[in-house]
C-alpha cells in the first residue's frame, strides 16, 4: 500500500509546490483591497471581485499593449519561420565548400554572452535614429536565430537524401524542391520553433526597456511598471494584469505542448 | 558524386555554383552574422578602450576602464552579488531539478500532466514572476512567511534585508527550475531498466541503486545543465532587476545596501542610466573572460565524475 501511495504523495506535493503561486495570482486577482492586505493571509477571496480587472484596464493601455506584443510576436515568428529554416537547410541537405566551418560559427556564437553585443547593436539602432521603434525588436528574428537553426538542423538531418535527389532528377529547381518538399516534412520542427519564438517575444524584458521610450510603443511586459507609483504597488489590480499576461502563454504552450517539452529535451541533449 | 568522364573545369564550375546556393540560403544568416554579431563584438572591443557617453565621439583611453575596475566598489559588490548566486543558485538548482525528475520518472498515471504542470512556471512572463513572488515574500501579506509561521520557522523581512534578499532572487530562479527537470526526465529514460533490476536483485538499496546505475547515465547531462545554468546565473538580471524596482522604471536600483545589484545590472546602469558606455563595454569583456574561466574550469574537473557510457 504504501510503496503505491508515498511516490503519488511526493508527486502531489511537489506539483503543489510549483502551481501554489499561480493560485495566489488568481486569488489575489479577484480580492477586494480588505482580502489582499489581511494578515495572516487567506487563500480564498471572503468577497470575489472583479473591480481589480476593471481598475487594471483603468490604469494601463492593456488592449493597446496587447496588440503591440502580439504583433511584435507576428512579425518575429514570421521572421524565424522565414529565415531559420533556409539556414538550416543550407547547413543540413545542401552540398557545399563552407557548411562545416559555417555550422561552428553558428554554434559557436550561441555561446557569446549577449551582453557583449548589447552596446554596439544599441548604438546602430540608436545611429540610424531607430530607437523607441519595433525594428530592433523584430529585424533580428528576420537574420535567423542559432538555436534555431541549430535545432531545425537536426532535424532535417534525419529527412532521407533519396527523397530531395529524387526530385532535383525530375527538374525541380532547389528552391522548389525546399518550397514543397522540405519544408512540408519540417512542420513539427516549424512548429517547436515558432512556439518557442512566440514565448521568447511574449515574455522578453529587456529588449523593450532598452529600446522602447515612448509609453504608447510598450509592451504588456514593461507596460506592467504602470502599477508601481510612490505611493507603493496597486497589488490588486497588477495581479489581475499579470494573470491575463500570462494566459495566453499558457495557451500557446498547451497548444504547442508536445513540440516544446520535446525541443526542450532532445535539444539538451544532443 | 562527379562522373569521372567530367573534366576538372566542370567540376570546379558545379562546385562554384555549390557554393553560391549555400551561400544564398545561409544567406538570412550572413547577414546577421555580420551585423549582429561579427561588428558589434569588434566595436565593443574598441569602446571598451575609449571614454564614450553617446553624445560626444569615443574618446580614446587606453585600459583605463579596465583599471578603474580595479577601484570601483560598486563593481566589486555586483561581481560578488553575483558569484554568490551561481555558487549557491547552481548546486541547489540542479538538485532541486534533479529530486524533482527523480520523483517525477515513477511510473504513474497522469505523468505527462505533471511533468507539464511543473514546467509550466517557466514559460511565465519572467516580469510575472518577479512581481508575483514580491508579493509571495511580502513579510505582512505574503504567503512564504505564512508557510514559515505555520512550520514554526522564522520569518524574514526577504527584499528589504541585505541579508535575505539574495536567497530571495534564489528563490524566484528556483520557480523555474522545471525546465532543467524536463530535460533530466529525458535522461532519466535512458537508465536501462535490466540494470536497475539487476541492482535490486542483488539486494542494493534505493540510495546505492542512484549513485550505481542512476547517477553515472545521467553525468553527462548534468555536465551540460551545470554549464548551461552557470551562464544563466551570472549573466541574471531580469528577476533581480524586478524585484528590487522602486517606482522608477529603467534605473537598475540594487536593492538594500545594493544587496541585490547583479553583475548585469550594473553593467546596464553605467550604459543605460550613466551613459558610460566604454566602462559598460570593458564590463562587458570582462564578465565574459570570467564566465569562459569558470566554465573552463567545470570542463576540465568533468573528466573526474562525468562517465560517457559505451552501454
Amino acid at each position: 500500500m504504501s510503496r503505491w501511495l508515498t511516490p503519488r504523495i511526493a508527486i502531489l506535493v511537489i506539483v503543489a509546490v510549483f502551481v501554489f503561486p499561480f493560485v495566489v495570482m488568481v486569488a489575489t486577482a479577484f480580492k477586494n483591497a480588505d482580502d489582499i492586505f489581511h494578515a495572516p493571509p487567506h487563500l480564498l477571496p471572503h468577497t470575489w471581485t472583479l473591480a481589480n480587472f476593471r481598475q487594471a484596464f483603468d490604469q494601463m493601455p492593456i488592449w493597446r499593449y496587447l496588440a503591440n506584443t502580439v504583433i511584435l510576436c507576428l512579425l518575429n515568428v514570421l521572421g524565424t519561420l522565414f529565415s531559420c529554416p533556409l539556414v538550416a537547410y543550407a547547413l543540413s541537405k545542401l552540398r557545399w565548400r563552407g557548411k562545416t566551418p559555417m555550422l561552428i560559427i553558428v554554434l559557436g556564437t550561441m555561446m557569446l554572452p549577449p551582453q557583449v553585443t548589447l552596446i554596439p547593436i544599441y548604438l546602430m539602432w540608436n545611429k540610424i535614429g531607430a530607437t523607441n521603434s519595433y525594428l530592433p525588436l523584430f529585424v533580428p528574428a528576420f537574420l535567423g536565430t542559432p538555436f534555431l537553426i541549430f535545432m531545425i538542423r537536426q532535424f532535417l538531418m534525419s529527412v532521407p537524401d533519396d527523397l530531395l535527389d529524387a526530385a532535383r532528377i525530375d527538374g525541380s529547381s532547389e528552391l522548389r524542391t525546399y518550397w514543397s518538399i522540405v519544408l512540408p516534412l519540417a512542420r513539427p520542427a516549424l512548429a517547436t520553433a515558432a512556439v518557442f519564438q512566440f514565448v521568447w517575444t511574449w515574455v522578453d524584458f529587456l529588449n523593450p526597456l532598452i529600446y522602447l521610450n515612448d509609453a504608447k510603443k510598450y509592451t504588456l511586459s514593461i507596460g506592467l511598471y504602470n502599477f508601481f507609483s510612490e505611493h507603493g504597488v496597486a497589488w490588486g489590480p497588477l495581479m489581475a494584469a499579470c494573470a491575463m499576461f500570462t494566459l495566453p502563454a499558457f495557451l500557446v504552450f498547451l497548444l504547442g505542448q508536445r513540440y516544446f517539452v520535446e525541443g526542450i529535451s532532445t535539444s539538451g541533449i544532443k | 558524386m562527379a562522373r569521372p568522364s567530367r573534366t576538372g573545369r566542370a567540376r570546379r564550375k558545379t562546385s562554384r555554383r555549390q557554393l553560391l546556393r549555400g551561400l544564398a540560403f545561409a544567406s538570412p544568416w550572413l547577414i546577421g552574422f555580420a551585423v549582429f554579431i561579427a561588428w558589434p563584438v569588434i566595436a565593443s572591443g574598441y569602446y571598451s578602450l575609449t571614454d564614450f557617453n553617446l553624445f560626444q565621439a569615443p574618446h580614446f583611453v587606453g585600459v583605463a576602464n579596465y583599471r578603474h575596475m580595479l577601484h570601483d566598489e560598486v563593481f566589486w559588490k555586483s561581481l560578488t552579488n553575483t558569484l554568490y548566486l551561481t555558487a549557491v543558485g547552481v548546486p541547489v538548482g540542479l538538485a532541486l531539478s534533479l529530486g524533482g525528475a527523480l520523483i517525477l520518472n515513477r511510473p504513474v498515471r497522469g505523468q505527462p500532466f505533471y511533468r507539464a504542470l511543473v514546467y509550466l512556471p517557466t514559460i511565465v512572463p519572467v516580469v510575472v514572476s518577479g512581481y508575483l513572488w514580491r508579493w509571495m515574500m511580502n513579510p505582512q501579506y505574503g504567503y512564504v512567511n505564512e508557510v514559515l509561521r505555520l512550520l514554526h520557522l522564522p520569518q524574514p523581512l526577504w527584499l528589504n534585508n541585505p541579508a535575505w534578499s539574495k536567497p530571495a532572487i534564489l528563490l524566484v530562479t528556483f520557480w523555474t527550475v522545471g525546465g532543467m527537470t524536463v530535460i533530466y526526465l529525458a535522461a532519466l529514460k535512458d537508465v536501462p531498466r535490466e540494470l536497475y533490476e539487476a541492482a535490486e536483485m542483488d539486494g542494493a538499496g534505493p540510495i546505492a541503486r542512484f549513485w550505481h546505475v542512476t547517477w553515472p547515465v545521467i553525468t553527462p547531462v548534468t555536465l551540460f545543465q551545470v554549464v548551461v545554468s552557470t551562464i544563466a546565473y551570472m549573466q541574471i538580471f531580469t528577476q533581480p532587476y524586478l524585484l528590487a524596482q522602486q517606482s522608477q522604471l529603467n534605473s537598475a536600483n540594487g536593492g538594500p545596501e545594493n544587496s541585490m545589484l547583479s553583475y548585469s545590472m550594473y553593467l546596464f546602469q553605467n550604459a543605460f542610466v550613466y551613459l558610460k558606455m566604454g566602462y559598460a563595454s570593458a564590463m562587458a569583456w570582462v564578465l565574459f573572460i570570467i564566465t569562459m574561466a569558470i566554465t573552463a574550469v567545470i570542463l576540465m574537473n568533468a573528466k573526474r565524475w562525468v562517465h560517457y557510457g559505451n552501454r
